[in-house]
């Protein structure tokens, strides 16, 4: 499939609005249900999603069962919009992430004519240490990327 | 960590430190749509003086941002394009696993 980016020339924020042939309520499900979200993202979440709690998921991805994530929920507003805090790509264990910055992503749901139009947006990347960014660009050739594409192909 | 992962670190580390900055990233834009230009004429305009941007210039010449050449009495500065791909290539990375997860997604809640 492919996702619309609407700001290339950015650095501070990553977009993604693509449409989806299911009802917003089903949706909103998948985002709002940390059950849900898991299956589709490739994690085990330890709870469920509430304005203001540490979610820890645990990726299931091949390749990244050593890595587990910490999800602050943010604000969830039902069948409209679905907000958390992370660290972005904090994929090496030795490494910790607790002190820097985290990014925002934010999903927002509206009614289309097909279905439901879906936008992601992740935002905060300038705030990120420079050496921060430059570290998760090594691990660019780990195979994430590859691996996400089989992925896609596969469900998609 | 393997060699080349290393080298790839330790290439792309002083290129995220010289473009976090506002006046170096607007010498970085002024170039990517001028094209390679004199000190004196990225001055010009600036609010800043030669010796500042020349400073700033520096800089992003260390960095491997920026090449220096010489014409005639003039320094004329042009972007080197390999450099400024690897600063876009952290966030195209991150972007690539949205695509990604937006599929997954996708295909999750159509499923039913």
């Amino acid at each position: 499939m492919t996702t619309a980016t609407d700001h290339p020339q950015t650095t501070d924020r990553i977009e993604k609005r693509f449409e989806v042939s299911a009802k917003r309520s089903r949706v909103w499900r998948a985002l709002a249900d940390a059950g849900e979200f898991g299956t589709w993202f490739g994690m085990t979440l330890d709870r469920a999603f509430t304005p203001g709690a540490t979610v820890l998921g645990h990726l299931t991805l091949k390749g990244y069962e050593h890595v587990t994530l910490e999800m602050q929920i943010d604000r969830m507003e039902p069948e409209g919009y679905f907000s958390y805090r992370w660290h972005p790509y904090a994929v090496d264990p030795k490494i910790d992430y607790s002190a820097e910055p985290m990014t925002l992503v934010e999903f927002r749901l509206e009614e289309s004519a097909g279905g439901t139009v879906v936008m992601i947006t992740e935002s905060g990347f300038d705030k990120l240490p420079s050496s921060r960014r430059a570290e998760a660009f090594r691990m660019n050739d780990g195979g994430w990327t590859s691996q996400s594409k089989k992925l896609a192909s596969h469900v998609g | 960590m393997s060699a080349s992962r290393g080298g790839a670190l330790r290439q792309a580390a002083p290129v995220f430190a010289a473009l976090g900055d506002s006046t170096r990233l607007a010498l970085v834009r002024r170039l990517s749509t001028d094209g390679p230009l004199s000190i004196t004429r990225l001055t010009r305009g600036s609010g800043m003086t030669r010796q500042g941007v020349t400073r700033h210039l520096e800089s992003l010449e260390r960095a491997g941002l920026v090449r220096d050449t010489r014409q005639g009495r003039e320094h004329v500065f042009s972007l080197d394009l390999k450099r400024v791909a690897v600063a876009r290539q952290y966030l195209d990375h991150v972007s690539a696993q949205w695509d990604a997860a937006a599929a997954r997604l996708k295909g999750f809640v159509e499923a039913d």
